[in-house]
């Protein structure tokens, strides 16, 4: 078996499981938004339970439109806070206690590896990195999984991606998984899980599989899984979470496709709207003007894509006539960020910090979007209308090219901007 | 169960945020939702859609977001069933466990065109363009998503079964 089969069997019960097959999965988390809940939470009664099935495996997590945005995104946030105090939910997380959800759980150590984890928004799937089976599902299934600790799954068939190489300067998780999604489509791993396996794995931070992992569902995926490493353990450790499950894929482990990647071949990339899949090289793009850029949410808002952000931005301007919002993820790195120095880097340059907050990412708020207005972002989506206007555009790319794009005005390779410089 | 309705068209990678944008999603109320549905890529489908129409649309239908809102808004706004090549999988499990009818059938997603009367057999997978005349099989349910679709939901599934 592969980890997605053998991580699902033993949720199951089962000694083993095959694709295609129907099984009903004990939930180690289950995890819900302020957008995703107060549907779960009117659902929830419906399961004939009077309590959650265990207190300590929920998570609520308001960050789609926190600080509550307008008095309806308030109510809806009453809602989930006054569901948590009723139901007694340990990982209820307040303002300026939160953050995304997807940066936040893995750092309060509430995902180890092993576990099988569901969660009402669909970049659920970043756990993957932590070697879980995690998935986004909607909020009947929420309900469910907080009524009963059970979710049903296919279980998928699974797409093997071998790294080799190492990544070149400024290439990052980000630039691998959108010329992965580039390669695959949007929906070339659709109903499927990925794996990614390989010697390129341990040249890849935390960070990177995070964000590679968040991605996933990009390409239509239901699960974005890497092995368990030295790296990985002591994440983990670190982070508190409890005893990890290592479960490692078979020598003659059957995958449906497998796809071989070359790290030190992964170039600069960015995805023109409106599709993920509509990858570019950045270095193929520097006509394209901007007028905002980005740089957070799940897909990259960690430590390590604020230290990129600054390592740009130190001494450098953000050009004039662009607004260039940093959104650290979580109150810990933000706390970082500050102690390490990079917040008087963003404010020097002209860029403008806000609190952990997926906002404008899915076209919530703190940086929308007017009629043909172009962002360069480092978030996960560039559909029609996902960041204001359904004429404004977001592309996609990592914290290097949208803080270099941010300098310029224009999408740029950060390597070019010794040559802006001089 | 059958149905009837006129056809609304829409391509590959119908995301859920053009099946309801974010900027709305700072409330649950169905009918709210469905008020807006598809507003950025058809402005008049709300004006035009009439109590059992028919969605046809290509491959991937649904991708993105997890908001179950998505196929709330397309049920509430009067839509009988979603047809198409492929569905992304959240879409998917969310349409069944709310009972919104959807099928998978490449052929008809591919012929079947904008303003056609199309009839739907939900028990057979059966789907008949009456504007054409032309019969498709639509790809059958699994026996245990049949059970939750018979069971009304997977919150009654869950009560007789867990």
């Amino acid at each position: 078996m592969n980890m997605t089969e053998k991580i699902l069997a033993h949720g199951a019960g089962l000694s083993e499981v095959h694709p295609g097959q129907l099984i009903m999965a004990n939930l180690d988390m289950v995890l819900g938004n302020d957008i995703t809940s107060p549907v779960a939470i009117r659902e929830f009664p419906k399961f004939g339970k009077s309590h959650v099935f265990d207190k300590n495996k929920v998570a609520l997590v308001p960050d789609h439109f926190v600080p509550n945005k307008d008095i309806k995104a308030a109510e809806q946030c009453a809602c989930v806070r006054a569901f948590a105090k009723s139901e007694e939910i340990k990982n209820y997380f307040e303002v300026g206690r939160m953050g995304i959800e997807h940066a936040l759980l893995p750092e309060k150590g509430l995902v180890s590896a092993g576990d099988i984890v569901i969660g009402a928004d669909s970049h659920t799937c970043t756990y993957g990195a932590l070697g879980a089976f995690s998935t986004g599902v909607g909020s009947t299934d929420m309900a469910c999984g907080m009524a009963t600790g059970k979710a049903w799954f296919k279980v998928p068939e699974t797409i093997k991606v071998h790294l080799t190489g190492k990544l070149g300067k400024y290439v990052t998780g980000k630039d691998v998984i959108l010329t992965l999604i580039g390669k695959i489509g949007v929906d070339g791993a659709l109903y499927k899980s990925i794996e990614f396996s390989g010697p390129g794995v341990g040249e890849l931070s935390m960070d990177d599989r995070f964000t590679i992992s968040n991605m996933a569902i990009e390409a239509g995926g239901k699960a974005g899984i890497f092995p368990v490493d030295e790296k990985t353990l002591e994440y983990l450790k670190e982070a508190g979470a409890k005893e990890p499950k290592v479960f490692v894929a078979d020598e003659d482990a059957s995958y449906c496709q497998v796809i071989d990647m070359d790290l030190s071949d992964v170039e600069l990339t960015v995805s023109y709207p409106h599709l993920p899949e509509n990858t570019h090289a950045v270095k193929d793009s520097s006509s394209i003007s901007i007028d905002q850029v980005v740089i957070g949410s799940c897909t990259n808002g960690r430590i390590s894509d604020m230290r990129a952000a600054a390592e740009i931005l130190k001494g450098r301007k953000v050009a004039e006539g662009v607004r260039c919002i940093i959104i650290p993820a979580t109150q810990k790195i933000w706390k970082e960020a500050m102690d390490e120095g990079l917040f008087n880097i963003f404010i020097d340059a002209g860029a403008v910090v806000s609190t952990p907050t997926c906002g404008p990412c899915l076209g919530g708020y703190m940086g929308i979007l007017a009629e043909g207005e172009r962002c360069v972002s480092t978030t996960n989506r560039n559909f029609v209308g996902r960041m204001g206007h359904v004429k404004s555009e977001v592309y996609l790319a990592s914290p290097y090219t949208a803080a270099a794009s941010a300098v310029t005005g224009h999408i740029t390779d950060p390597k070019d901007l010794e040559e802006v410089d001089r | 169960m059958i149905r009837e309705g006129s056809v609304f068209r829409y391509g590959d990678n119908v995301d859920t945020d053009v099946i309801i944008p974010a900027r709305y999603l700072n409330t649950s109320d169905a009918k709210e939702l469905a008020s807006h549905c598809m507003e950025d890529i058809d402005s008049d489908f709300v004006k035009n859609v009439r109590e059992g129409d028919i969605i046809v649309a290509g491959r991937n239908f649904g991708c993105g977001s997890s908001r179950e809102h998505a196929p709330l808004a397309i049920k509430t706004a009067g839509v009988s069933c979603v047809i198409a090549t492929s569905f992304a999988r959240i879409f998917y499990r969310n349409s069944i466990n709310i009972g919104l009818p959807i099928l998978e059938c490449e052929e008809a997603s591919r012929e079947i065109k904008a303003g056609d009367k199309v009839k739907v057999d939900f028990t057979s997978g059966k789907i008949t363009d009456l504007t054409s005349g032309k019969e498709y099989q639509a790809e059958p349910f699994p026996p245990f998503m049949q059970d939750l679709i018979n069971a009304g939901g997977l919150a009654a599934y869950m009560k007789e079964n867990y």
